[in-house]
């Protein structure tokens, strides 16, 4: 039978051949040899014959290192990225171009982000609050990101993070990682947890790879040693070492820096709890936290001055013992899917509410609209914004002590709004918050905010009266049709 | 080239062209089909007379048992249901449908893919592959790089390393799988005429060679229609319900 397929039966991999610059692999020109990591060769490259929609793009070429024959790590994980490359796009991933595979000479061309990674800044760490808080706040945008792209990255550390020109960050190397929808290459190929030591979640010590809160673990980590200049569980070499961070405590971040605010203590601590359910629930939330220091419910945790004592330590250590491989032989596709659901299960929700100018029945059908959607998703964050009007042109005048006080108002105005949701809720606990946001368009402040913060859900109001909206126009109508996520107006 | 891959048609007229409509939107250069395209259900002689003409057309096919079944007659050990639905679709085919049945080949090659109903080490035996272990016995047994199987109703993937590690995956519809060539691959697209994971909507998988991209697809169908079918020719009644269920 005639055939337009290339037969290629199952040989073992031969070592590639060395690279050389000037050589040409599938059409891409090998331009200059950038970079030589534990695990990959990176090749600046550039296509011989113009290419398909890439044009202009930067390109490099990544090649595994294979050490003499049979490296199954290397292989393995090589395999993963390139398998789970080409299912992620925008802004916070290198764009997939091409890969050649382990039967002829192993490659991915990928976008090439410039600049250096992450990891140098490490060597200079601590770095000032206000920049640990940039970088914190910029990669767990992209970490939310890729989580609703049904993808953990597990491996979220320094040298894994670069910057695009405008301060986006982007996340680099997948070899580690875990998406939903992709078969898992890397589950039944090793018997020792896989990660970087000093960054890997306790749930990733114990085989877990399907929890997205594991990359909030190590960005808790990276954002601990960025304002401390430590690292808050050392870098351990073995299973031993690893699984201390299942029962011992970093050290509070403001016991090596007094000038560590107590916010901040309370948002990496939050990072390093040892079960994701008492971390941030979604990269977008921490997000938030950071972007909003005001905001912050500050618990024991900002307080916190030593490590936990020893009796503590021993309860920790007693109920961790046996915890691990949680894996039901009998389910074993009961933990698939959990990447973005988890996600799902924890949005942020944003009520936009007009204090000033709604009509009480309005405000109340908006906070019963509210309370039906929070109540349905207990991992819901509750943000209640309300816009305050300043000039279109130039400062206004009255900034200082009357725009305080109005200002002040309106926040009064928001949290006696928002009261009988917090109560019957029980929101205590972080997971609502109040901002007043000071902008001429109080439609474009929202939809902002609501980028900014990856926000899942607006809910507001229909402007009630008729004259105001022919004069001012319908702010809801111009949420629902900018914003990029979904919007319940509420009308009487 | 793109190779769309449907198996287990069962007899399920609506199920086979809504599938085949689906699959006219996608692209596809050749199909193969990998039996048991009758039992079950209401409509042997029209999925046969379909198979037919996309063989002549170049489709790639293969043999399923209960196609065997329906050319040899109900054997004397069958339960009287099965026996039931085997005299009753041997009496809606004609002389020139059977002997189509007859001749189907147990397997079939193209390139470095093995299409094959039930499993590669034993084809003519329908050992069915429940799990990984069994799935590794099939990839053993062949040289061929992906193996695609029908047999097992629900879709699923397995794979192989050249180390000897497996594992197994519960495909998600839609989402493009990159079959790397470093490893072995065995898909099960899942059944066609007679979904059993619970999703009633119709089962088949589409084959990229240039990215080595595999895509399941599940396609609704009107399973109403194809239920009213069975009860009218009075076949085992559970034949027509668990269409609606998918189970």
């Amino acid at each position: 039978m005639e055939s337009d397929f290339e037969s290629t039966l199952i040989v073992p991999p031969e070592p590639p051949q060395p690279l050389a610059a000037g050589q040409v692999v599938d059409g891409f020109r090998l331009e200059q040899h950038l970079h030589q990591g534990g695990m990959a060769h990176l090749w600046r490259v550039s296509r011989v014959a113009p290419g398909d929609g890439d044009d202009g793009l930067p390109l490099i070429m990544k090649v595994p290192r294979i050490k003499g024959g049979e490296d199954p790590a290397t292989i393995v994980s090589f395999e993963v990225e390139q398998m789970i490359l080409p299912a992620l796009s925008g802004p916070h991933v290198p764009k997939y171009v091409a890969r050649g595979d382990f039967t002829r000479q192993p490659y991915i061309v990928m976008e090439r982000i410039a600049g250096a990674s992450l990891r140098p800044r490490l060597d200079e760490a601590p770095l000032a609050i206000d920049e640990v808080v940039v970088i914190g706040a910029r990669v767990a945008t992209a970490l939310h990101e890729l989580h609703r792209q049904h993808l953990v990255h597990l491996d979220v550390k320094p040298s894994n993070i670069m910057f695009r020109p405008d301060g986006t960050a982007v996340m680099v190397d997948f070899g580690l990682s875990r998406h939903d929808k992709l078969p898992d290459l890397l589950e039944e190929e090793f018997r020792l947890p896989m990660g970087t030591g000093p960054y890997m979640s306790p749930e990733q010590v114990q085989f877990v790879r399907n929890d997205p809160r594991s990359d909030l673990f190590a960005l808790g980590v990276m954002l601990y040693h960025f304002t401390t200049g430590q690292r808050p569980f050392g870098a351990p070499e073995s299973v031993r070492g690893l699984r201390r961070r299942l029962y011992v405590d970093a050290v509070p971040p403001r016991a090596l820096r007094a000038d560590c605010p107590p916010w901040l203590q309370e948002v990496i601590l939050k990072c390093l709890e040892v079960q994701p359910a008492r971390r941030y629930q979604s990269a977008a939330q921490l997000a938030l936290d950071l972007q909003e220091p005001s905001q912050v419910t500050l618990t024991a945790r900002a307080q916190r001055t030593r490590q936990s004592g020893p009796l503590k330590v021993f309860k920790r250590w007693f109920s961790a013992v046996g915890a691990e491989n949680k894996r039901d032989p009998d389910d074993p596709h009961g933990a698939q899917q959990a990447i973005a659901s988890q996600v799902m299960k924890s949005p942020i929700i944003v009520a936009a509410v007009d204090i000033d100018h709604a009509e009480p029945a309005l405000l109340e059908q908006l906070r019963e609209a509210v309370r039906r959607i929070v109540v349905t998703e207990p991992g819901a964050r509750l943000a209640c914004l309300s816009v305050m009007r300043t000039a279109r042109i130039g400062l206004d005048e009255l900034v200082d002590q009357q725009g305080q006080s109005r200002h002040v108002k309106q926040l009064v105005g928001l949290k006696h709004w928002a009261r009988p949701i917090s109560k019957s809720l029980a929101l205590d606990d972080g997971r609502l918050t109040f901002h007043v946001l000071e902008a001429p368009d109080a439609a474009a402040a929202i939809v902002e905010f609501a980028e900014r913060n990856q926000v899942d859900h607006i809910v507001m109001g229909a402007r009630g009266n008729s004259a105001l909206r022919r004069y001012l126009g319908s702010v809801s109508s111009q949420v629902v049709a900018q914003a990029e996520c979904t919007v319940t107006v509420v009308r009487v | 080239m793109r190779l769309a891959i449907l198996t287990d048609l069962h007899a399920n007229r609506e199920a086979v062209e809504s599938v085949l409509e689906h699959a006219a939107g996608q692209r596809i250069d050749r199909y193969a089909l990998l039996g048991d395209f009758v039992g079950y259900g209401a409509d042997p002689a029209w999925v046969v007379d379909r198979v037919r003409e996309m063989v002549a057309q170049g489709a790639l096919v293969v043999q399923g048992n209960h196609d065997l079944a329906v050319v040899q007659g109900p054997s004397p050990q069958m339960r009287p249901d099965p026996r039931y639905v085997v005299e009753w679709t041997r009496a809606r085919l004609s002389p020139s449908q059977i002997d189509f049945l007859a001749t189907l080949p147990l397997t079939q090659e193209l390139g470095d893919i093995l299409f094959v109903h039930a499993n590669a080490w034993a084809p003519a035996e329908w050992e069915y592959i429940h799990a990984r272990a069994d799935a590794v016995r099939s990839m053993h047994a062949t040289l061929r790089r992906v193996t695609f199987c029908g047999h097992m109703h629900e879709p699923q993937l397995y794979h192989l390393a050249p180390t000897g590690k497996a594992g197994d995956f519960t495909p998600t519809p839609g989402m493009p799988i990159p079959l790397l060539p470093h490893r072995q691959w065995l898909v099960i697209p899942g059944s066609a005429g007679q979904p059993r994971d619970g999703d009633p909507a119709a089962c088949y998988a589409v084959f990229d060679d240039a990215g080595d991209d595999l895509t399941y697809w599940r396609v609704p169908y009107d399973t109403e229609a194809a239920g009213a079918k069975i009860r009218a020719a009075n076949l085992p009644q559970r034949l027509a319900s668990r269409l609606a269920d998918g189970e």
